[in-house]
């Protein structure tokens, strides 16, 4: 029984650290994928070598973070048999055939045209690659619908039976795929992605200008990141404010959570800013609160009564503290962001966005914040879900596989090592890419290597220059 | 005889399509890996890698789709295999980790470039040698309860299961040889040539021992292959491996540039025929039907919509991209 218990925690130790590690990858890829499509078009339709340069700079990089989201990516789609084979076994029927839809229409799509995108443009001609460019960053969008799609499944189910075997089958596939919360946490997500790429964009441009404020490439890319945080922070604040009203709806106590309501308030709930949630007691302690403030964010009316945690089976509490400290972090970098887009705005009607150095610190400084708060993000809305897999019908305890508590231990080490070795290597290439200034004639992905050329093509005795991409400028 | 038409059936069919494009393509990337010590460092290593690096991706990619579409439509299956096979499996996905950020890493960081070729290598041969584990260990196999699995965690490990697992080292050595001799040219292609001939005669010797214990595993191989009158059947399949062997080491003395990867898969597909005949309908020997363990005709359905139109426009842009990396492969350096 002990046993049981620890491995079932090891089992949800290794899944949340090993989702969290692939999360940060794929969050960085939308939007990198993205911006390398704008960039490109820019470059096409303007002619301007500054965006062939800003390309060919972050597709460097994006190299990096795309194979480190493939790789860390396929353990996930074992993990779901290795640890979790009750789940698998039944909720396979609704959740595989999205997944495998993720598979077929997004991750070939990006593999496919990545090898393109990275090594053949001066094999394709400038058109169809800017073709590869796009079905790729497409790709990164379908992938995030299917996955979206599936987790959100998990949150708030719908359009299932459930067949004598006790699986979920599968009745209606729109209202599955089109589940409540899905197009709240679609938008929210996607967004999220947008920005940190805005942030990671607009820091490296940052620590550039803070070294040679007239820098053309870095000007470029901190003003478009700084346009795109500007635009994108207020929006994400309001879908994040929609997708909270939808969970109050369908997941009350995972809301409760977030808010650190124990207790039920009749006539208007207070907004704790913070406060120490005291799982066992059931209360939040030195609160610091706003009378009324939570019923007018949540109810859009000061007065009106919110339910707590008292109205709800203990058995089926989330953890608190946690859900009540990750959903805190992610607000405030969310309300930082937005200042930071605000103090870019006002920098650039004064025109002073490339001279004002406390801008440039505050951006370098934000950087890293969207994988902060993405990650803040997941843990609330995860660990908010449980004691459920799939929420309301399964228990996360009686979802992981029957696996004895050494073997979890031993590979949940295996992937710590291994993750901080391999991510952190990478990581610290792709700061190393980061510290180098754009500059005119940048090089693609294949510098430093031979080009991947053919004899089919062009005679070895006759290669051209020009036909590589660092050459093709 | 269940006909084709029957869902669970058909997608025993597809996913076997997937394994069999993964073993194949991510077979030939696994192969340079494997064989990446034998290769001098510098050119010889670089246009090695370079004959797979815009391609490897999509290769993994079956991977995953066999992964995820066990899961899918064979929800049981993928339930009952996995926790069975935990060591394998999580030494599989680790050893992809070191292998596919090898690709990237070693260009990033020529200081310490041996390191992440090592890791390239270590990676190739564990992954290659954890997924014929993994073969051999169902093969041999795997205890159930009801619907789980309910043996030890180290009851993979068996001397067949070891041999299963070195064969597929040997066999995708070979695919990477042969794919070598078809994508590079001078000093790069003597070199696979001759290992080539090496791993051939090696596949060749496993594909026998492995075919000879096989049958003696559990007695319903040995009817399945043995019993009058569809031995009449199943005798075609060591008769075409023998006709392959024999084809495929004359190709290499002759030193034809396609026909030994070409003939190298046929041996592949062979040996998954074979495996088909071992297993078919079950899909945990002895233990679990493809019909028991299938998802509901629901999910079936809802996913077969897809991929038979889905699985045939990846394989045409899977294809365009080789043709656009066609050819030979640049070996000597570029300053």
């Amino acid at each position: 029984m002990f046993d049981q218990f620890d491995a079932l925690l090891l089992a949800r130790f290794q899944f949340a650290f090993t989702v969290s590690f692939h999360f940060i990858f794929p969050s960085f890829s939308i939007g990198l994928a993205s911006y390398l499509a704008v960039l490109e078009g820019l470059w096409l339709w303007t002619g301007r070598e500054v965006y062939l340069n800003l390309f060919k700079y972050w597709l460097k990089i994006f190299a990096l973070v795309f194979a480190m989201g493939v790789v860390s990516g396929i353990v996930m789609s074992y993990q779901f048999g290795t640890n979790w084979a009750v789940f698998s076994d039944k909720a396979g029927p609704v959740i595989g055939p999205l997944m495998a839809y993720e598979v077929m229409t997004a991750f070939f799509l990006e593999a496919g045209f990545l090898g393109i995108m990275l090594f053949g443009m001066g094999r394709v001609g400038r058109k169809l690659h800017f073709a590869a460019t796009l079905a790729v960053a497409v790709g990164t969008f379908i992938s995030a619908f299917w996955i979206l799609s599936a987790n959100s499944w998990m949150q708030t189910p719908v359009g299932y039976g459930i067949n004598e075997a006790g699986q979920f089958v599968p009745q209606d596939w729109w209202a599955i795929i089109f589940n409540p919360s899905f197009p709240y946490r679609l938008v929210h997500t996607v967004f999220a992605a947008y920005l940190t790429t805005a942030l990671v964009v607009g820091g490296v441009g940052a620590w550039h200008l803070l070294r040679e404020r007239t820098n053309k490439g870095a000007r470029v890319m901190f003003s478009m990141a700084m346009g795109m945080v500007a635009v994108v922070a207020p929006l994400q604040i309001l879908a994040g404010d929609m997708h909270g009203l939808n969970t109050l709806e369908h997941q009350p106590a995972k809301v409760m959570a977030m808010e650190g309501h124990f207790e039920s308030h009749p006539d208007g709930a207070p907004l704790i800013l913070f406060g120490i949630p005291d799982q066992e007691a059931g209360t939040v302690r030195n609160a610091i609160a706003i009378p009324k403030a939570s019923s007018l964010i949540l109810k859009h009316d000061m007065n009106a009564p919110l339910s707590g945690l008292d109205t709800v089976d203990r058995a089926n509490w989330p953890y608190v503290p946690v859900v009540f400290w990750s959903f805190r972090i992610m607000v405030g970098l969310g309300f930082a962001m937005l200042a930071l887009g605000v103090f870019s705005l006002l920098a650039r009607w004064r025109d002073k966005l490339y001279d004002w150095r406390p801008l440039h610190w505050l951006a370098l400084s934000m950087g890293p914040a969207g994988f902060v708060a993405v990650i803040a993000g997941w843990v609330t809305t995860e660990v908010g879900r449980q004691p459920f897999t799939v929420y309301g019908l399964l228990r996360t305890a009686v979802s992981a596989s029957p696996l004895e508590a050494p073997a979890v231990a031993a590979s949940l080490l295996t992937f710590i090592v291994v993750y901080f070795i391999v991510f952190g290597a990478g990581t610290g290439y792709i700061l190393k890419l980061m510290g180098k200034a754009p500059h005119p004639g940048e090089t693609g992905p294949e510098a430093g290597r031979e080009p991947i050329r053919t004899a089919g093509i062009t005679p070895a005795p006759a290669v051209n220059p020009a036909r590589t991409l660092g050459a093709e400028v | 005889m269940p006909a084709l038409f029957d869902l669970p059936t058909l997608w025993a069919f597809i996913i076997a399509f997937a394994v069999f494009a993964y073993v194949v393509m991510d077979g030939f990337d696994l192969g340079i890996g494997i064989l990446f010590p034998f290769f001098a460092p510098g050119p010889e290593r670089d246009s090695a890698m370079n004959s797979v690096a815009p391609v490897w991706d999509g290769n993994e990619t079956w991977l995953v789709l066999g992964g995820g579409g066990l899961m899918a439509a064979f929800p049981l299956a993928y339930a009952i295999i996995l926790p069975a096979l935990y060591a394998p499996i999580i030494a599989m996905v680790l050893a992809l980790i070191f292998r596919g950020v090898a690709f990237e890493f070693r260009w990033r960081d020529p200081g310490h470039r041996r390191y992440w070729d090592f890791a390239f290598t270590t990676g190739s041969v564990v992954a290659a040698l954890a997924q014929g584990i993994t073969l051999g260990a169902l093969l041999q196999g795997i205890a159930v309860e009801g619907r789980s699995y309910a043996g030890g965690w180290w009851d993979w490990l068996t001397p067949f299961s070891l041999l299963v697992g070195i064969s597929l080292v040997v066999g995708y050595a070979l695919l990477g040889a042969t794919w070598l001799v078809m994508k590079t040219e001078g000093a790069v292609q003597n070199h696979s040539f001759r290992l080539a001939g090496k791993l051939a005669l090696g596949l060749i010797a496993c594909i026998g021992l492995v075919s000879a214990a096989t049958p003696f595993l559990s007695g319903a191989y040995y009817e399945r292959w043995f019993a009058w009158p569809q031995v009449l059947f199943t005798a075609q399949v060591p008769l075409l491996v023998g006709l392959c062997s024999g084809t495929l080491l004359v190709s290499l003395v002759r030193r034809w540039e396609y026909w030994p990867f070409l003939l190298t898969l046929a041996l592949f597909a062979l040996c998954l025929l074979g495996l088909g005949v071992s297993m078919f309908p079950y899909v945990v020997p002895n233990a679990v039907t493809i019909h028991e363990a299938a998802a509901p005709n629901v999910s079936l359905q809802f996913m077969l919509v897809g991929a038979s139109v889905l699985i045939p426009i990846i394989l045409a842009y899977t294809g365009y991209s080789y043709w656009v990396f066609r050819g030979k492969t640049g070996h000597e350096g570029y300053h």
